[in-house]
C-alpha cells in the first residue's frame, strides 16, 4: 500500500519503511524552534532533564517576535533568558532585531527548513512549512525542551484529508480566502489529530506566497499539519537559500486518506471570518456596511513581500479613511528592507498607514495596536478568539490583504472592487 | 478525588484560557491567577483545590502556550473532561501532568456544579449528584509509559543519562 508525503516523511525520520495512522513512532528532528513566549519554559525543562549540551547548536533557532521590540520589562526580562541560552550553548540561530522576524516567515526565508524535513515548534503556526513539503507541527514548551536535549519526539501518525481545489480563481481570491473557505467548510475542529494536505490545480498555479499562508492556517481546523507536494515553484524557492540537503516526496497513487473534500474555487469570492471563530466564513458581499477602526495587514500568516505588494497595489494614491488605525507589518527586517527598495513603504506611508518593524504585537493582542471595549478590526492575522486583540468586547474579523486594504481606505469592510 | 464540576462549552481556546496579555510571566501562580478570565470573570475566584472543568469538544484549541494546562493545573483543577481535545493542548497537558479524560457520555451527563469522584487509574468517572457512572477513553500504551515514568522530562532525563 502507498504511502502520503506526511507518513513518508515520518517513517524516514522514525528509520523504519513504512508507517500508518494510529501508530505512535520516534522521529529524529531536523530543526526545533522557540521564540520569546514559549523558548524560556523550555529553557527551564531542559536544564530539568540534565543535558549536558544540546543536541545540535544549529538545528535549534529561537527567535523573539512576540513581544519585541520588548514590549515591557517583564517581556525584556524572557528575551534576555533566551539570549543568555542561545549565548551559553552557542545556538547559531538566535536572531537579534536586526535579523530578526516573525519565526514562520523567517524561517523559511534564511533557508533553515526545506523540503522533506521534520520541524517541530513551539509555536502552533509551526504548521506554515508544509508549503515547502516538509513536515512541521507545533508542540508546547515542554516538547521543545525535551527534543533540545535529545533530538527527537514522539508523534501519533495521523489521519490524512486531502483537499482538491480545482477551478480557476477570481480577481482578489488568494491563498487566504482559499484557507478561510476550507476552515469556513469543514469547522474549527474539522481535521482535529489529522493531516492537511492540499492538491489540485489551483495550488498547482498557487504563489508560494499563498501557500505559506494556507499551511499556516491548517492548525485552525485543529491540523496537525498542512502540507504541499513541492514543485518548480517549491524549487525556485529553496534554491540559493537552503542551508541543507533535502528530499523531494510526493503522495503515492495509492496513498490512503480518511477523507477527500473537493473545492471548487471558480465561484469562491474574497472571504471574511467573522467573530469568534475562523470558521464563520462568509462571501465579503455578505460583510460590506461593517464599520471597523482598525486593519492589520502583516503576521506569521500574510507578513510576506507579496503580501505587502497588494496592500500598497490598494492603497497607491488613495487614504486611509480617517476613522481607521491602519497598521502594516512586515513579517522580517529584509522583507522590510525589500518594502522599502521597492517604494512600497513610502506608498503606504503617504496613504496614512503606519509601518512598524516585524512583531506578532497585535496579532495576540500584546502590543503595537491592541483594541479597546467595542472596537472592531479587520486583520489578516489567524485568529478571532474573544478577547485575541485586546478587550473581551472587541471584535476580529479575518480576511486577505487585499480586503483589509480596501476595507482601511472604505472605513468599512469591503472589497477593492468597491474604490 | 472527589470535585466539584466547572462546565463550559466547545471550543474554549487557549486565548481564553490564558489571555497573552498575562504571557510575560511563567509564574504558574501568577497564570492561574488570570486562568479562563476572558470566559469566567470569577472562575479564579470561585475555583477550589480538586475541582474539575468539563467541556464539550476541541477544548483547548489555538495558540500551542503551555502556560495554558499550567495556569488550570496550577489553579487547583484536580483534571479535565471533555469529548476531545485540540492535539496541542492534550500533549502539553500530558508532558507537565494535568490529567485528561475523553467521554463523550460523562460531558452529556454532567452539569455545572455536580459533584463527581474521578479515578485515574481506571478511567472511572462517578457523578455523585446523580449517581451515574461513566468510563473515559484508554490512554494508548505509550502515553501510559509517559505517565508512569512521571511526565516526559522523568522520561527523558533515562535517556540522557
Amino acid at each position: 500500500m502507498g504511502m502520503t508525503i506526511t507518513e513518508k516523511i515520518l517513517a524516514k525520520h522514525a528509520g523504519v519503511d513504512f508507517v500508518e495512522p494510529g501508530e505512535i513512532v520516534k522521529a529524529n528532528l531536523d530543526l526545533v524552534l522557540g521564540n520569546d513566549i514559549t523558548a524560556p519554559i523550555a529553557i527551564k525543562v531542559f536544564e530539568e532533564t540534565g543535558a549536558s549540551d544540546v543536541f545540535d547548536k544549529d538545528r535549534i533557532a529561537i527567535v523573539p517576535d512576540h513581544s519585541v521590540p520588548n514590549k515591557d520589562i517583564k517581556s525584556a526580562e524572557l528575551v534576555n533568558i533566551c539570549r543568555k541560552f542561545a549565548k551559553k550553548y552557542n545556538i547559531t540561530n538566535f536572531f537579534e532585531l536586526s535579523k530578526m522576524g516573525i519565526e514562520h516567515t523567517l524561517l523559511p526565508d534564511e533557508g533553515l527548513v526545506g523540503p522533506g524535513d521534520c520541524v517541530i515548534g513551539a509555536d502552533s503556526h509551526t504548521c506554515t512549512y508544509g508549503a515547502l513539503g516538509a513536515f512541521s507541527t507545533g508542540v508546547g514548551s515542554t516538547d521543545l525542551g525535551c527534543a533540545m536535549a535529545v533530538g527527537n519526539t514522539w508523534f501519533k501518525i495521523p489521519e490524512q484529508i486531502k483537499f482538491v481545489y480545482y477551478g480557476k480563481l477570481n480577481k482578489w481570491v488568494s491563498g487566504k480566502d482559499l484557507i478561510l473557505y476550507t476552515i469556513g467548510k469543514i469547522g474549527v475542529d474539522g481535521a482535529l489529530y489529522k493531516s492537511m494536505e492540499f492538491t489540485g490545480e489551483v495550488i498547482d498555479v498557487l504563489d508560494m506566497a499563498g501557500r505559506f499562508t494556507m499551511c499556516n492556517m491548517a492548525i485552525e481546523a485543529g491540523g496537525k499539519n498542512g502540507i504541499i507536494a513541492p514543485d518548480e515553484k517549491t524549487m525556485a524557492f529553496v534554491n540559493g537559500r537552503l542551508k541543507r540537503s533535502m528530499e523531494v516526496l510526493q503522495s503515492d497513487k495509492d496513498a490512503k486518506y480518511s477523507q477527500v473534500v473537493e473545492i471548487n474555487c471558480s465561484e469562491l469570492e474574497p472571504q471574511v471570518s467573522f467573530p469568534h471563530l475562523p470558521e464563520n466564513t462568509k462571501n465579503v458581499s455578505e460583510a460590506t456596511g461593517i464599520e471597523i477602526q482598525q486593519a492589520v495587514i502583516g503576521s506569521c500568516t500574510n507578513g510576506r513581500i507579496e503580501d505587502m505588494r497588494v496592500a500598497a497595489e490598494i492603497l497607491k494614491g488613495r487614504k486611509v479613511n480617517p476613522s481607521v488605525r491602519c497598521i502594516v507589518i512586515p513579517g522580517t527586517h529584509d522583507i522590510h528592507l525589500q518594502m522599502t527598495r521597492e517604494g512600497i513603504t513610502e506608498i503606504l506611508l503617504e496613504a496614512g498607514a503606519c509601518v512598524s518593524t516585524p512583531t506578532c504585537g497585535p496579532c495576540l493582542g500584546g502590543h503595537m495596536g491592541v483594541l479597546a471595549k467595542g472596537e472592531r478590526a479587520i486583520s489578516t492575522t489567524n485568529r478571532n478568539f474573544v478577547g485575541r486583540m485586546g478587550h473581551t468586547e472587541s471584535e476580529v474579523y479575518l480576511a486577505s490583504p487585499a480586503i483589509a486594504a480596501a476595507s482601511a481606505v472604505l472605513g468599512r469592510i469591503g472589497s477593492p472592487e468597491e474604490l | 478525588m472527589i470535585g466539584k464540576v466547572h462546565k463550559f462549552k466547545s471550543n474554549v481556546d487557549t486565548d481564553v484560557i490564558i489571555p497573552a496579555r498575562y504571557l510575560n510571566t511563567t509564574d504558574p501562580k501568577e497564570l492561574a491567577s488570570h486562568c479562563m478570565e476572558d470566559i469566567d470573570v470569577d472562575f479564579s475566584k470561585n475555583v477550589k483545590q480538586g475541582d474539575i472543568i468539563v467541556a464539550e469538544d476541541n477544548f483547548g484549541c489555538g495558540s500551542s502556550r503551555e502556560h495554558a494546562p499550567i495556569a488550570i493545573k496550577a489553579s487547583g483543577v484536580f483534571c479535565v473532561i471533555a469529548n476531545d481535545f485540540a492535539r496541542i493542548f492534550y500533549r502539553n497537558s500530558i508532558n507537565i501532568g494535568l490529567p485528561i479524560l475523553e467521554c463523550k457520555e460523562a460531558v452529556a451527563g454532567i452539569s455545572e456544579g455536580d459533584e463527581l469522584d474521578v479515578d485515574l487509574t481506571t478511567g472511572v468517572i462517578k457523578n455523585l449528584t446523580t449517581g451515574k457512572e461513566y468510563k473515559a477513553k484508554p490512554f494508548p500504551s505509550y502515553i501510559i509509559e509517559l505517565i508512569n515514568d512521571g511526565g516526559l522530562i522523568n522520561h527523558i532525563k533515562k535517556m540522557v543519562k
